[in-house]
């Protein structure tokens, strides 16, 4: 059809694009890149059907087109509005729209317990982000927040229902990925919560995907769980070949143990490509059984942008540094020599952390305590 | 060269008088200087037996705290750790299990926690950066120890003592501070 090629102009922020007609205020603004990209916390562009739910990539609509120049008379949701021809979008530039995602931002909080300190995904959670971003300093709510009854969804995901957001990007990964669909929402409104109609286990093969999807810390790897702090952690680029998925991901290590495989993300924190332009969805073989370095053919130190926490490490080589006493002594070794790992508990080398299938209880470093 | 203070004095290179040559009048003006240092206010304490008020924002060891109930605040969320610039921290977080809340306020703890104080530089980073209140920094010296094990800190070592089962030295770890 010719109207595929139709190429629309619109200008964000006062920057001028070019895209096709059928494109979203969202996408356009993510190919200028930047801080002119509204966020989004529901939209995935991987998933058909999703956003227009959480409200966060709200924009002003300046004009309309170059046929009909009014603007909008309220704000939109930029993942759910096409650009027309001519249309001036303010995202930044607009108090109007950062006023209302600072109100976007205390919403979503309302419910959401703030327990970052034991969160799991703190450090990589896109509601941290945009609440540091976008939100008032303190919170004004002062009634109790919503609470749920633990829901068990399995052996290798962990549902944290008090976190949730309600972005249905899970539900989507379930309907889309896997054949059968096992968790939805249920209830309505306040009440509403993602669960697993009577307490099925998940047990598709993609469904580890809702962990990578989830922009918050509701469903997190419970292979993972509480081991360490994804900023400790080292990321690194690996692939195998997997029949079931495209193999590559992202592998988090800690000293030489894998602590916890990953998709690979991309600047907005969604699923890469693969070279053959499919998103790049991972298998729970990958993801949670191979968990050893032999499983892997190692790729290269991941780039991490350095905005984020998890740069703090500053990982930007595979190798070792080199141990240098002897050649600074000659040949010669040190007569006293304190080696870490005989006064320190942490990171004993004897204790595999990573093949513990769930948390770290108080019993496991009881057991593997050398005697 | 441009001074740096205007107290510098050029050095004199003119040879020694006969006067200047005896030193005993150079020695009895410093005794003089010595002597009456005798008859001034003492700026030192007797160390062990009278102690000084520490400054309310003294860094000294640090405590991992516990909350009124004596269950420990830490959750091992490594914000201290990433904050240190010494890299003094480190911990590894565990889950609490049914029959543990008395021990731990939140579902998650620090199974092991330690502070290498060869490296710690009391910068009072880590305080600053806890968002459960679980770490401060005591009104006590760092020791001083022979070997070098002796300084790698456990969380045995840090955890203030429990206010309801030993008042002493919760009162003793906690100090004067408010």
């Amino acid at each position: 059809m010719s109207e595929a090629q139709t190429l629309f102009k619109v200008t964000i922020d006062n920057i001028t694009v070019e895209v096709p007609a059928g494109t979203s205020i969202l996408n356009a603004a993510r190919k200028i890149g930047g801080e002119v990209t509204p966020p989004a916390m529901c939209y995935y562009s991987k998933l058909q059907g999703s956003g227009g739910k959480c409200r966060t990539c709200l924009v002003e609509v300046a004009a309309g087109s170059t046929a009909d120049p009014r603007p909008m008379p309220k704000l939109v949701a930029s993942c759910r509005t096409n650009v027309m021809d001519g249309m001036i979008v303010k995202s930044i530039t607009s108090e109007k729209v950062l006023d209302a995602r600072k109100g976007v931002v205390e919403f979503l909080l309302i419910n959401h317990p703030l327990d970052c300190p034991i969160c799991d995904q703190a450090g990589e959670c896109h509601l941290q982000d945009l609440s540091y971003e976008h939100g008032a300093e303190s919170t004004r709510y002062e009634f109790q927040r919503r609470t749920f009854p633990k829901h068990d969804i399995g052996p290798y995901i962990q549902l944290h229902m008090t976190r949730c957001i309600l972005c249905y990007r899970c539900v989507y990964v379930a309907d889309q990925l896997t054949n059968k669909r096992e968790h939805g929402i249920l209830d309505r409104g306040d009440h509403s919560e993602i669960a697993t109609y009577i307490h099925k286990a998940l047990d598709n093969d993609f469904i580890g995907n809702v962990i990578d999807v989830c922009p918050v810390g509701a469903l997190t790897d419970r292979t993972f769980r509480f081991k360490n702090r994804v900023w400790f952690l080292k990321p690194v680029e690996a692939h195998r070949d997997c029949g079931k998925c495209c193999g590559r991901v992202t592998l988090w290590y800690r000293g030489d143990e894998v602590f916890r495989v990953t998709a690979r993300k991309d600047e907005w924190g969604e699923v890469e490509d693969t070279p053959d332009g499919k998103p790049g969805w991972i298998c729970n073989v990958c993801r949670f059984e191979k968990k050893e370095t032999k499983d892997w053919v190692i790729e290269g130190v991941r780039h991490v942008n350095r905005h984020s926490v998890i740069s703090a490490g500053h990982y930007n080589t595979l190798e070792v540094p080199k141990e240098t006493i002897q050649d600074v002594m000659h040949g010669r070794n040190p007569k006293l020599l304190m080696d870490i790992h005989e006064v320190s508990d942490v990171n004993k080398p004897e204790i595999h952390l990573s093949e513990i299938p769930g948390p770290a209880h108080s019993d496991n470093f009881d057991n593997n305590k050398p005697a | 060269m441009q001074a740096l203070t205007n107290r510098g004095k050029e050095v004199e290179r003119k040879p020694m008088s006969f006067w200047e040559s005896l030193y005993l009048p150079g020695i009895f003006k410093g005794m003089a200087i010595t002597f009456s240092h005798l008859f001034k206010k003492k700026p030192t304490i007797h160390y062990p037996e009278q102690k000084r008020e520490f400054s309310p924002v003294f860094r000294g060891l640090h405590v991992l705290n516990r909350d009124e109930e004596g269950r420990e605040n830490c959750t091992a969320c490594g914000l201290c750790a990433v904050a240190c610039p010494a890299e003094a921290i480190t911990m590894e977080g565990a889950e609490r299990m049914p029959g543990e809340e008395n021990l731990y306020r939140e579902e998650k703890y620090a199974a092991k926690y330690e502070i290498n104080m060869l490296r710690c530089i009391f910068c009072g980073l880590c305080e600053e950066a806890c968002p459960k209140d679980a770490i401060y920094l005591s009104e006590t010296f760092a020791p001083s120890d022979f070997n070098r094990k002796g300084f790698i800190y456990k969380k045995e070592d840090l955890l203030i003592p429990d206010k309801n089962t030993d008042p002493e030295g919760y009162a003793k770890a906690r100090g004067s501070k408010k």
